[in-house]
């Protein structure tokens, strides 16, 4: 029994290891030849991995081994843009799924503010970022307001479809079996709404991560938009490239984080279809 | 335990489900109603379980005129792939609906337990609903009501959509059940369960009842009542093979083909 694990669990390693380098191959070969490249033509703006990976590390990985190498303007250009991010994700989850689920089950809740949510999902959350300076200055709030309000909207829209579409069965035997309006919101409408609720929380995570660089770029103290700022006005592409990779891989990691929480919560809801079909 | 006097039921539409319906119930008897598809049965069933106001007439459950879902009520759905919630374990599924009992999250597991070693799932409890076949989908349902322990069971063709020898194992339990013996040692005595039982199949409805009422078609009305005096225990090869039974499900045949 014992072995039989381990030799399925060292299947499931080699199985693992084999997908990575099936998906890994082509990626290294387009930086070697990227490399190669740039190498050849010798363009300022457009400088080889190697020149931008020794950028990211002369701005962001030259401290003590003590603190992870970060080096102090990692610390000062990490620290503000990712605590925004998060901060203004999370508010948006908490202010999203709460008027989602009133919309959801309130059929009035839903004719009386449908307009209105059409309209605000359809302003373009960039456009209130210059009456977001005017309104609260430069600075935290300003960039916790961009985001929340950009990213509310895909959770909201989407708690409130899961909610409505919650089985009718389900909460007829939740009401036959004495479950109240608190216990069924939570063991029953909630859960059931759970696969479109971390649907909307991930394309929220994405869209948070373009607010949160659009806001520093257009004007704030700090965060790496702000790096970036200072790399455009110093003329250094390989900083501005450093820039970039570093926020494409901040995003796939945030995508990969979440996609692990997702996994582990709803395990339930990938079993039951693949059953299902 | 059941009073049901001048039932009717018209959905917004238009549609005339029930009309004029007069039913009373004792307490501890099982009633098998039966009749032709599309003969309200299941607003019947949904009436009587506070899910569905009818536009007119009056329903009692123990004596109180029925405004909500009435206490110590359960209902085993036709539909039981929809009506186990499959982001619970199959354990977690039984013991949800014993939190309006009161009870210490240890008592609620271990009577949820108790109902699934009474339909024979004692080994899967930690298992989801939607990892177990249909048949044993539908004896979750049915733990599920009876771990809650209700005065009056509704039924709404429960055993539909499972095999032929499932269905006769569920006949059974539900015989052994209301019984009263297995029901375990609650602490006040209800009497024994009342079941309220629709299904279209003619041999179980005299198989399993102490009564039969045959309903007919479009809106539906009581059409006849036959009482089944049928020896117990019954027995799948005995009691189907009795003059009786044979008797008994020729008439019910009859009045649900040509009302």
């Amino acid at each position: 029994m014992k072995r039989a694990e381990r030799a399925e669990r060292a299947g499931k390693m080699k199985h693992v290891a084999l997908a990575l380098l099936g998906r890994s191959w082509l990626l290294v070969l387009l930086v070697a030849a990227w490399e190669l490249a740039a190498r050849r033509a010798g363009d300022l703006y457009f400088p080889p991995p190697t020149r931008i990976v020794s950028a990211m590390r002369e701005l962001w990985w030259s401290g003590p081994a003590s603190r992870l190498w970060l080096s102090d303007r990692a610390v000062d250009d990490f620290v503000p843009s990712l605590s925004h991010l998060l901060l203004g994700w999370a508010l948006a989850g908490i202010v999203g799924i709460a008027v989602g689920v009133v919309i959801g089950l309130s059929r009035i809740a839903y004719l009386v503010l449908d307009p209105v949510l059409q309209f605000g999902r359809a302003v373009p959350p960039p456009t209130l970022i210059p009456f977001f300076m005017v309104a609260f200055g430069l600075g935290t709030s300003m960039q916790l307001a961009a985001i929340v309000f950009g990213v509310v909207w895909p959770v909201l829209l989407n708690t409130a479809d899961g909610v409505r579409a919650v089985e009718p069965v389900q909460l007829d035997s939740a009401r036959v079996f004495g479950l109240g309006g608190f216990a069924r919101l939570r063991y029953v409408v909630l859960p059931a709404a759970a696969p479109r609720i971390f649907a909307g929380l991930r394309v929220a995570l994405g869209f948070a991560l373009i607010l949160m660089v659009i806001a520093e770029l257009m004007g704030s103290g700090d965060g790496i938009g702000s790096r970036l700022n200072a790399a455009e006005r110093e003329f250094r592409p390989d900083q501005l490239w450093a820039g970039i990779v570093l926020l494409g891989a901040l995003g796939c990691v945030l995508n990969g984080l979440f996609l692990l929480v997702e996994r582990k919560a709803l395990a339930w809801h990938r079993g039951a279809r693949r059953m299902s079909t | 335990m059941l009073e049901i006097a001048g039932l009717g039921h018209r959905y917004d539409d238009g549609h005339q489900a029930v009309a004029g319906v007069e039913l009373h119930v004792a307490r501890g008897e099982l009633v098998s109603i039966v009749g032709p598809s599309g003969c309200g049965k299941s607003t019947l069933l949904r009436c009587v379980a506070g899910l569905q106001r009818p536009s007119e007439g009056r329903i009692a459950v123990g004596g109180r005129p029925v405004d909500g879902v009435p206490d110590d009520l359960a209902v085993v759905f036709q539909d039981y792939t929809r009506s186990l919630f499959p982001w619970l374990t199959v354990r977690d599924n039984v013991a949800l609906p014993l939190r309006r009992r009161g009870l210490a999250r240890a008592q609620r597991r271990e009577q949820a337990l108790a109902a699934l070693a009474q339909v024979g799932l004692d080994g899967v409890a930690g298992k989801y609903p939607w990892q177990l076949s249909g048949g044993m989908q539908q004896r979750v349902a049915i733990a599920r009501a009876l771990a809650y322990r209700p005065a009056l069971l509704l039924m709404d063709e429960p055993f539909g959509s499972v095999d032929a020898q499932t269905r006769e194992d569920l006949e059974d339990l539900l015989l052994s059940v209301r019984g009263g013996a297995d029901r375990g040692g609650g602490s006040e005595d209800r009497g024994g369960m009342t079941i309220l039982l629709v299904t279209h199949d003619i041999d179980e409805s005299v198989y399993v009842g102490d009564r039969v009422v045959v309903l007919t078609g479009a809106p539906g009305r009581v059409h006849s009542e036959l009482r089944v005096e049928l020896p117990a225990p019954r027995d799948q090869i005995v009691t189907r093979g009795l003059p009786e039974f044979v008797k008994l499900r020729a008439e019910v045949g009859r009045a649900v083909r040509r009302p």
